[in-house]
Parts: structure tokens; sequence; C-alpha cells
């Protein structure tokens, strides 16, 4: 069985969701910011008409901040129907990739990414780290 | 020829209808002779024409029907089976009902179509003779004898055409989820025409503004004609109150007239599924709670029978429903004293509300109880969720009500949901939009009067507004962001939630515009701060402020703060009594008065002040209270000359007097030095309070001054008094 995933980076590493889940990409969009939200809602996206949540991964995963002058990438997902942006250092290819090469993340694996992570691929020179797109926006 | 009534032409649209569906269930029978659900479906079509015709009083329509339905009945129980010759009589009998509808339509009277023939027919079949002679052919005939009705009376049929469209074709039934569709995209074009129509206000090319007017009446235009094909009339909801009021009369043993005003109003049928319940709940507790027994209203005077009133009827782009019955009223003592009791108010809170804010207490969530049913005159149960539904909509509700005449409560709900006029304003550099429903007005004040105008009190900011304090609350301090404002300038949107008013100290008004509410993500509606998004003109995405939301939150931690927040309840009962209420007299003297035994303050105007021989007393809320003008009582001068009355009510027991001051001015925590060696008459002492001398009143002193036997004989001055009436 080979899924196909939407690869994107975050802090150097390789992230995957399945390409099912996820309905466009798209260079960053002006924000708008909402006070009091959860750190890891970053603002609001107009994205044609619709507004859309825009989720900082980097925040979700525990990962430092982005660099100030570092443009980020959207890659919107559907989870329950609605449409969600979530914020990415840059997007990679659409990957097929072979249920052998997945196996589930270490037992060290601790922090915020044990909870939001499936596992991950062996890709011939790096990992592909697979993103459990409902549990990443739910938080 | 008669004009039909409502009811047949209900009756002609829906059976066109079922008759359609009819042909292709019969033909879609052929093929399936043996489906149930098919046989079950064409049943109960011509059952529901044969009902309805039968109480119509078509005769002969029911008489096809009748027999029509007794065919069908076999079939589906499987008792005959489909043939090609069943299928053609059925399908002659469809034609002819179809006939028999389009004289009716024209006429309003079956005319003299003959369907005896058709009725033999199915009968034939049904009774199992042999293959009628040749059914194709007499079928032919029926479905002949509507051309020669026709041809019977040209005229009419001519003058239909000019005069009316047929029922059928006048009217179309139009998937709801069509007419949701319609309206975001409308949504979506009244955001891009907010968008030109900026941009061309900022181009000289006078051929495009002139297109964008254009524009911008047309969409609008087209917005309301969206907007109207969603509308129905409040009455659908309320068809069915007249049975429930009814019914609980009944049971509870009160005689009840509903009364209803506006049914045609119209609202958004998606807000008219929204209101359903809470209005249920208003009109079932104004017979349960709101009305007394017809005994109870003998007594009081009043005809036996309670009335209910239902009104609806536009304002300012609102729907405004209104509950009412005649019944007992709500006390608002009795609130008051409730809301103490479930500690959702403190005493020094209560002193400070009026009493058309202290009965709006029966929607704060924990005052509807069980007991409450019982003590407090009834009302409340579930209220909290009656304006939490409300306000989920974008509405708002309030009760008025005076004992002994009734009470009314009323509902203000947006015409749609999807489009609200707003006011945009801009704080630490982003853009809010307020509901208009919300806002009441704008007040600016440039640093000088700014500077002047808003005081402190006690830590809280307020500004008088036309003489009554308004609390202000700023934006970015709510919403934890720093205000770029710096130049000393203070906005004010003044906003009403829960029938308080406050006002919102914002950075920019910027304008104000229809906006298209988006719903917010799932993360972002728990915080309860905003009740959606919209899309401004520039593209940009504006947060919309849940005003109610907002209110509840800064005007409760109000409250809190000022009984010492972290405190214990004990703990703030123990500080109550050492509260005062600082009071200006005139001539810049300032008097205390204990803040525990004030269980309200009043504004009323001098002509309530009535004369018993000499002394002054006025009528407040059933009893008579005895005046001390606390200026004239300590000697000072007011130069106050206007008629309103600024009374301090204060109560001992069940005895109550008013105080007139001249002015409010504070609320104090009496934690300063008292110097009691400076006593004059009338006066306890004085004490300092920020910097200026303020008099402790000696209450008991100045109220026996006015009634020289308030704490002791009460009872009999009380009846006294009353004889003197």
């Amino acid at each position: 069985m080979s899924t196909r995933l939407v690869t994107f980076t975050l802090d150097g590493r390789l992230y995957g969701v399945d390409v099912n889940a996820v309905q466009e990409v798209l260079r960053g969009q002006p924000q708008t910011r909402i006070p009091l939200a959860p750190d890891s809602v970053s603002g609001l996206i107009n994205l044609r008409g619709q507004v859309l949540s825009a989720i900082e991964l980097r925040a979700q995963l525990g990962l430092p901040d982005r660099a100030e002058d570092h443009e980020h990438m959207l890659v919107v997902v559907r989870v329950g129907g609605e449409p969600i942006a979530l914020l990415v250092d840059s997007i990679g290819a659409v990957i097929d990739v072979d249920d052998a090469q997945f196996e589930q993340p270490p037992d060290t694996l601790a922090g915020p990414s044990r909870e939001l992570l499936i596992g991950a691929y062996k890709l011939d020179d790096r990992l592909l780290l697979a993103l459990d797109v409902d549990r990443a926006v739910a938080a | 020829m008669d004009e039909i009534d409502e009811i047949v032409q209900e009756f002609l649209v829906e059976s066109h209808e079922n008759l359609d569906q009819l042909d292709r269930d019969l033909v879609a029978l052929e093929r399936e002779p043996d489906s149930r659900d098919l046989l079950g479906s064409i049943f109960r079509t011509i059952h529901t024409i044969k009902g309805t015709s039968g109480f119509l009083a078509f005769g002969k329509l029911e008489a096809v029907t009748h027999v029509g339905e007794n065919l069908l009945a076999r079939l589906r129980d499987g008792k005959m089976s489909m043939s090609p010759q069943t299928t053609d009589v059925l399908l002659a009998m469809v034609d002819t009902v179809r006939d028999l509808l389009s004289v009716i339509e024209r006429s309003g009277t079956e005319g003299d179509l003959d369907v005896s023939s058709i009725v033999a027919q199915i009968t034939d079949v049904l009774e199992g003779r042999e293959p009628a002679p040749a059914p194709v052919a007499e079928a032919a005939p029926v479905a002949e004898a509507a051309p020669v009705v026709e041809q019977a009376d040209p005229a009419v049929e001519h003058e239909d055409t000019t005069t009316r469209r047929t029922v059928a074709d006048s009217s179309v039934r139009v998937d709801v989820e069509l007419l949701d569709t319609l309206m975001r995209l409308v949504g979506e074009l009244v955001l891009t025409r907010n968008q030109i129509v900026r941009q061309a206000g900022e181009a000289e090319d006078v051929e495009m503004i002139r297109s964008s007017q254009r524009l911008n009446l047309i969409a609008t235009e087209l917005q309301e004609g969206v907007m109207k094909t969603r509308m129905q009339p409040i009455d659908n909801l309320w068809s069915k109150f007249p049975r429930v009021v009814r019914d609980l009369g009944a049971s509870c043993g009160k005689q009840v007239t509903l009364n209803q005003v506006g049914k045609e109003t119209e609202l958004d049928r998606s807000l008219l599924e929204a209101v359903k319940d809470p209005l249920t709940h208003l009109v079932r507790n104004a017979v349960d709670h709101g009305l007394e027994s017809p005994e109870d209203r003998r007594v009081a005077g009043k005809p036996g029978e309670g009335t209910v009133t239902l009104r609806a009827y536009h304002q300012g782009g609102q729907v405004v429903v209104e509950v009412s019955d005649d019944g007992a009223g709500i006390d608002s003592d009795k609130i008051a004293a409730k809301a103490l009791e479930r500690g959702i108010r403190t005493q020094a809170q209560i002193a400070q509300m009026s009493p058309a804010d202290i009965l709006q207490l029966i929607f704060v969530p924990g005052f509807s109880t069980a007991a409450a049913v019982t003590n407090v005159s009834g009302r409340g149960v579930g209220m909290d969720v009656v304006r939490t539904n409300i306000e989920g909509i974008g509405g708002t509700i309030e009760v008025e009500s005076v004992v002994g005449r009734g009470t009314t409560c009323r509902l203000r709900i947006p015409l749609t949901l999807a489009i609200v006029p707003a006011l945009t304003v801009e704080c630490a550099g982003d853009r809010y939009a307020i509901p208009q429903v919300s806002l009441l007005e704008l007040v600016s004040l440039d640093a000088d009067r700014a500077s002047n105008a808003i005081e402190d009190l006690n830590g809280a900011l307020v500004y008088r507004l036309r003489g009554a304090l308004l609390p202000l609350v700023h934006l970015s301090d709510v919403l934890g962001v720093e205000s770029d404002r710096s130049d000393g300038h203070v906005l004010i949107a003044v906003l009403q939630a829960d029938g308080k008013r406050f006002g919102l100290v914002i950075d920019r008004v910027l304008s104000t515009e229809e906006i298209v509410v988006k719903p917010l993500g799932s993360q972002l509606k728990a915080l309860g701060t905003y009740s959606g998004a919209t899309i401004l003109g520039d593209g940009r995405v504006a947060l919309i402020l849940d005003v109610q939301a907002l209110a509840r939150r800064v005007l409760n931690t109000d409250g809190v703060e000022q009984t010492d927040g972290d405190e214990s309840d004990a703990s703030a009962a123990v500080t109550e009594h050492l509260r005062m209420l600082v009071a200006g007299i005139g001539g810049e003297r300032r008097v205390a008065i204990p803040l525990s035994s004030v269980t309200r303050l009043e504004n009323l105007t001098e002509s309530v002040v009535e004369r018993i021989g000499n002394r002054e007393v006025i009528q407040y809320r059933g009893g008579i209270l005895p005046v001390v003008r606390l200026d004239n009582y300590l000697g000072s001068y007011s130069e106050r000359e206007s008629d309103e009355l600024v009374v301090v009510v204060y109560s001992v027991g069940d005895r109550s007097a008013a105080i007139v001051v001249e002015e409010i001015v504070d609320i104090i925590d009496e934690e300063t030095e008292f110097h009691g060696d400076v006593a004059d008459h009338g006066v306890l002492g004085s004490t300092l309070v920020r910097d200026r001398i303020v008099e402790v009143l000696d209450v008991r002193a100045a109220i026996l001054s006015a009634d020289p036997s308030f704490y002791t004989a009460s009872d009999r001055l009380d009846a006294q008094l009353q004889e003197t009436m």
C-alpha cells in the first residue's frame, strides 16, 4: 500500500500530510491577529471570501519561532469539512511513500510532537514525519 | 368568478406537485410492479388528495380518489398485482384528478365534469371483472373531457391568462439549500460591492464612480430580494400558540385570551426557527407564572380572564417581538432579595441598580432555579437559556414589569443572520467590527475635555454621559494589546448589553458598513470575545466583537473588583458596612452615609414629592417614605435648580426613608481616620476622602428630623399615613 503525501518543511525537518486532506497550498497571506487567542492560532486569513484560522505549526510542534524575515507558506487542509490553514516554512514535493517504509515514532520522542506525529517514513536520504492533521489543528 | 380562498389555493399547489410525482411513480411502477415503496408513496398521495377534497367538499374529486385509493390499497397489500390495465386506469384517474383540479382552479367549483365513467372503470378493475372492453379507448374520452370543459367556458380561460398565472405557475418551491447558497453568494457580492465602492471613491474616473453607484444600488436591491425569499411571516410560528395557551390555561385553571398583533411581520426562516423555542418558553411562562388565578385577578379588580399579547413589528432594522401578560408583574425587590441570597449581586451592587436593571437579573444564569418559581412570583425558569438562545442569533432580550399590571418580555432580533450593519473601529492598529444592534452612540472627547470628563470612581473609570455615570472599559485592556493612541483624545462607543450600558474606549472610528458575518473556527469560538469575523473593503479580515460576552466579562469583573475579588464572601460582608456612600449636598459640602442601609439610589422628579401636614413624603413602591432634604437639614445652600431629585433610599427593617442629596459622588471604603471632635448638628464627625473633608452623617438624627417615630412605632405610623391618604 502506498500513500501520497504533501510535504513541507519546518525548522529544517520534512513533514508530510495525506494529500486527500489538503485543499490547496498558497503563499503567505496578510493575517489578522486575534488577541487572546492561543499561541498556536496565529491569525485569520481571507481565502477568496472565506475566513480561515491559521495554525502556527511551529508552535504546535514546540519548535522555535520562525525568523521574522522568513516568508511562510500556507497548507490549507480540511478537517471535519472546515478549511484551516497551516503555517509552514516551505513547500516540498508530493511524494508517494510505501507502507513498508513506515515506522512508529521512537519511544524516546517526547514533548508536544509525540501527540501530533503518526510516525516516520524512512526515505533514502532523510526521514519524512507524518503529521496527524486532526490533532495538529485541535489543540 | 369567485375568489378562491387561500386554503383551496394551497391545496391546488400541493396537489399539482403531488400529481407530477404521481405520474413519475406510476411509470416507475410499471417497471417495478412489486415495489412496495412506490405503491406506498402513490397511495399516500391519493389519500391526501382524497382527505383534503372531502374536507373542502369537492365531491367528485373525492369519489374518484376514493375508488383509486381502494385499488391502490389492494395493490399495496399484495391482494392484486399490477398489470398494464391497472396502470392505465390509474393514469386515467390521475388525468381526471388533474382535470378536476384545473376546473376548480378556474371556477372554484368542480363544474360539470363527468367522473362516473372513470369511477366505473376503476371499480371494474377492483372487482376483478374481465378486463374492461377497451381500457385505453375508454381512458381516452376521459382524458378528452378536459378540453371539452375548457371549450365550454372559453371566456374564463382567456380571462385567466390575462389576469393571473395559474396557481402552479405562480409559485415555485425552492430547496432551502439553494436559497442558502444564494444568500451566501449575495453576501460575497455585498463584500465585493463594498470593495469596489471604496476603490471608486478614491478614483477620479466619473464613469467608474457612476457604475459603482449603479452596482451599489443593484447589489442592495438584490440583497433585499434574496433576503425576502427567505422571509416568512411570524404567524407560521405563532399559529400554534393559541393551542398551547389554551391547553396550558386549562391545565393551570386559568382563563386566557391570546392576542396576536403583527402576525404578518416577516423574519428570516432560520431566525424563525431559532426563536421558536425561546418564544414558546416565554409564552408558557406568561400563562403559567405571569397570570394569576381567576380568583386572585378578581380580588385585584381585574377581569377573571387574563390576556397574553404577542406583538411583532419592525423597528430600526430589527424585528421586535413582545410577549406581554396582564398578570401580577414581577416585584423587583423580591428579585433583588433573591439575587442577594444567591450571591449573584452584592448589596452594594443592588443599591446602585435601578428597579429596571434589577428585573434583568432574572436572565442571569444561576438565578433561574426551581426555588425561584415559587418565591419570586414564579418567573424565571430557564430564562438564562432563553437569553443565551436569543443572543446566539445576535438578538437581545429585556423584561419590563409593573407590579399588579403585568410583565412584558421584549426580544429584538436581527432581520437576518448573514448580513449585519456594523461600526468598524480600530484598536492597537487592528480593526474590529461592532454590530450596530449594540451601539447606542459615539462620544468623542479631545485631550482637554477627556482629562476632566473622565473620572476615577475608586479605580473604575467613568464618564458622565448626560449626568449618568457610564463605566468605561478600554478595548485594548480587554484584548490585552497596546493601544497606539497617545494624544489623549478619547473615543467612546456607548454600548448596550443585557440592559446595561457601558463605554468601550477605542482608538479610532473608521466607518459604518454592512458586514457579512463569517463563522470562526472552533478554536476561536471558545474565546467568547468574538462573535465572528468579516472581510472588509480592502480584503483584510476583521474580528466582530461579541458585545454581550464582552459586557458580561468586563461588567462582572468590575463587580468582583469592587468587593475585593480574592477575599471570601464573609470578609466582603464585613467590609460592606464600612463602606460609605459619598454625596454632595451643595455648597461644596460632602457627606458620607453608611452604605449598608442604603437600599437604592433613585433619580426622581420634584413632582413626586407630596405633603402630609407639614411633612414631605414620596410614594415609593407601594409605601410612603418620609423625605429628608440634606441641604435644608444641614443648612447648606444648594445651587441646583433642576427638578430632578437624587434620592438615597435608606432602609431600617421594613421602614425606608428618602434622603435627598444633590449628587452622588463616590462609594468609598471607610478606612481613613475618623475625626469625631468637629461634630456639628446632624453630623457624627468628619473624615478625609482624597484630600477632601467629608462629613459623616448622623443618619438616625437626620431621619428623625423628618419622621420622629421612624425607629419606634413604625407600624402605627404607617397605618396613620395610610389613613391620611
